[in-house]
């Protein structure tokens, strides 16, 4: 019972990691392989309002998600409208400029037991037997919370019917007065800002270290790989996937073999199925 | 009345009709078709004499990344564009260990062991994949290195996390040098010759339009195989080489910078002309060992010149180049 809930919790964590990831490639066709600097950076932002500053939580909450968004905004407008439509171009320059944050952060000793966020909300309840901290509960909320709120805003904004529109055909959202490099821009900053939300649900769980955001990487490329790359659904199966995996393999074969399992998914994935679990056939053929 | 002068072009004479095929008359004429070529050979060969201990050792890393470099722009040669050169080196590293302390080849069999069952390997788990194109084949081999490591730490073979010392080395330092610089520059100018080919026609067709090579009865997909085994044995030959030089074997060996540099490196010099990616990693290398203080910082300095070279300099240092000095003019008198 205890490796269900856990294992539930694991894969929302999991999903979270993929949101941002999967919204603006499913927008903008962007592989933003900096959402793991942007994750972790979010993570040290509220960290610096907290303990530099002296914000109350949810003032300095909001400031990171701000600047995360903002630096998502102008990573676009910077580094990718020069390179727009090479996807290669994208994926080096969003992977390099990553690297260059994380390394950065490394540089600047940003690891340690000092830098860990406290919990949003303390306490624990006991659940058939089982002790679970709000903390992991707040996870569970965020992540239902973000696909639901992605689901409405998606559907029901004016904002995300463009979104919807450049997803599905860039050209002819051009053609109807859509301007793709805004709209770009806007899902860059939107999945910031969701990396961000998912880091304050996360991150006060363990330590903070830059090296986190390569892992986040991996999981993020891992859950959206299985589910399709651009799908919620595929990404919240995709989730589950990986999480129950991961569990398992703990249980089974010790601790150490957990980070294996995504690694393992995206090549068996990709080898197998490449359009993932939730995938149209349209991608396969962009991409085999 | 005062002599008039005028510029003329060099290379006038001496280019019959095309760029490539050239007429030559003179020593001058020559020279200049020569130069380019035998001036990089002979400062890499006479080097050594002239460096002290710690520059040799400089030169080999700049050699070794300088071959990752040719390995990955003969890949994206191919259309296979790969994040993971540390992956080809990393196996060619352990693929050493193996015959070094199980087998317990000699030196000069261990080398070329090491190199091939790289190249088999690399092309074996490379090969469900080669379906894949552009971003999704960058993917598998970013996490194919990762996964490697993370395997070596979980197994603990070969020492695991604390790797492995006491690799046999070469008999005199100056050979695992000088076995660097040969291949080096040999594969520079090997590799330049394979793409005029026939061969490499088809190569650079797959890059450009597969379906049409596909359609012409060609099998793409073996043929990128066939790509896939050169790169990573290049890749394989280069990791064997600084295993021996340094007789230490560690995870380190699948480590970013292994992908990273290389990538930079041919970004700098320019893409598609192996040339490019040599003179990238001949540039950036002392560039980072002079700036070995930094420690941690070189690599978001690497990443930075990356971008920068592909957002500012798209077409690569070696391109700019080659086509200044063929549009070199001398003054000429009017007579």
């Amino acid at each position: 019972m205890s490796l269900l809930i856990y294992g539930l919790i694991q894969s929302v964590t999991l999903a979270l990691y993929a949101v941002g990831f999967s919204l603006v490639y499913g927008v903008s066709g962007i592989a933003n392989f900096s959402h793991g600097a942007i994750y972790i950076l979010s993570g040290y932002l509220i960290w610096a309002g907290l303990n530099l500053f002296n914000l109350p939580y949810a003032l300095s909450f909001v400031i990171a998600i701000f600047l995360t968004s903002l630096l998502g905004f102008s990573l676009y407008w910077l580094l990718l409208y020069r390179v727009r439509g090479i996807p290669l171009a994208e994926l080096v320059v969003t992977f390099a400029s990553g690297v260059a944050i994380l390394e950065l952060m490394t540089w600047a000793g940003f690891s340690g037991i000092r830098y860990s966020l406290p919990p949003v909300v303390f306490g624990s309840l006991e659940f058939l037997g089982i002790s679970l901290d709000y903390q992991r509960l707040m996870v569970l909320g965020t992540g239902i919370f973000l696909v639901v709120g992605l689901y409405l805003f998606v559907h029901h904004t004016k904002i995300g019917l463009a979104f919807r529109a450049m997803a599905q055909s860039e050209r002819t959202a051009l053609s109807i007065g859509i301007e793709s490099d805004w709209v770009g821009s806007l899902s860059m900053a939107l999945g910031s800002a969701v990396s961000a939300v998912s880091a304050v649900a996360i991150l006060p769980l363990g330590i903070m270290e830059p090296t986190i955001g390569y892992e986040v990487l991996i999981y993020a490329l891992a859950v959206a790989i299985v589910g399709g790359l651009e799908s919620t659904p595929g990404m919240v199966a995709g989730g589950f996937v990986t999480g129950y995996g991961q569990l398992v393999t703990a249980k089974l074969f010790g601790p150490k073999w957990m980070i294996i399992v995504p690694l393992l998914i995206i090549i068996l994935v990709l080898a197998i199925r490449p359009s993932g679990i939730f995938g149209k056939m349209k991608e396969l053929e962009e991409r085999v | 009345m005062e002599a008039k002068v005028r510029k003329k072009r060099l290379d006038r004479g001496i280019k019959a009709r095309t760029d490539t095929i050239f007429l030559v008359a003179s020593w001058r004429d020559m020279l200049y078709v020569l130069l380019p070529r035998a001036l990089p050979v002979m400062i890499l060969f006479l080097m050594p004499f002239f460096l002290g201990h710690y520059g040799k050792k400089v030169l080999f890393h700049a050699c070794v990344y300088g071959l990752l470099g040719l390995s990955f722009d003969f890949l994206a040669n191919c259309g296979l564009f790969s994040l993971g050169q540390s992956l080809f080196f990393g196996i060619g590293c352990y693929f050493v260990g193996l015959s070094d302390k199980v087998i317990h080849l000699p030196i000069y069999l261990s080398i070329p062991f090491s190199a091939l069952s790289t190249g088999i390997v690399c092309a074996g788990l490379l090969s469900p994949v080669v379906r894949l194109r552009g971003v999704y084949f960058a993917m598998i081999t970013l996490i194919l290195p990762m996964l490697l490591m993370k395997l070596v730490e979980a197994t603990g073979i070969m020492g695991g996390s604390h790797g492995m010392p006491g690799i046999k080395g070469f008999p005199h330092e100056e050979v695992g040098l000088y076995l660097g610089i040969f291949t080096f520059l040999f594969l520079v100018f090997f590799l330049r010759r394979l793409m005029g080919s026939d061969y490499g026609l088809v190569l650079k067709a797959i890059k450009e339009d597969d379906r049409s090579v596909m359609s012409s009865a060609i099998n793409i997909y073996w043929y990128k195989s066939q790509a896939i085994f050169v790169a990573a044995s290049i890749g394989g030959f280069a990791g064997a080489i600084t295993t021996h030089h340094f007789q230490f074997l560690g995870m380190s060996s699948f480590a970013l910078d292994y992908s990273i540099l290389p990538l930079a490196a041919t970004a700098l010099g320019g893409q598609g002309t192996f040339a490019g990616a040599a003179l990238g990693s001949m540039i950036l290398v002392p560039l980072s060992e002079l700036l070995r203080e930094l420690g941690g910082l070189r690599m978001a300095l690497y990443c930075g010149i990356l971008v920068m070279c592909i957002l500012l300099l798209p077409e690569g240092l070696f391109h700019f180049l080659s086509r200044r000095y063929h549009q070199f003019q001398v003054e000429a008198r009017v007579e």
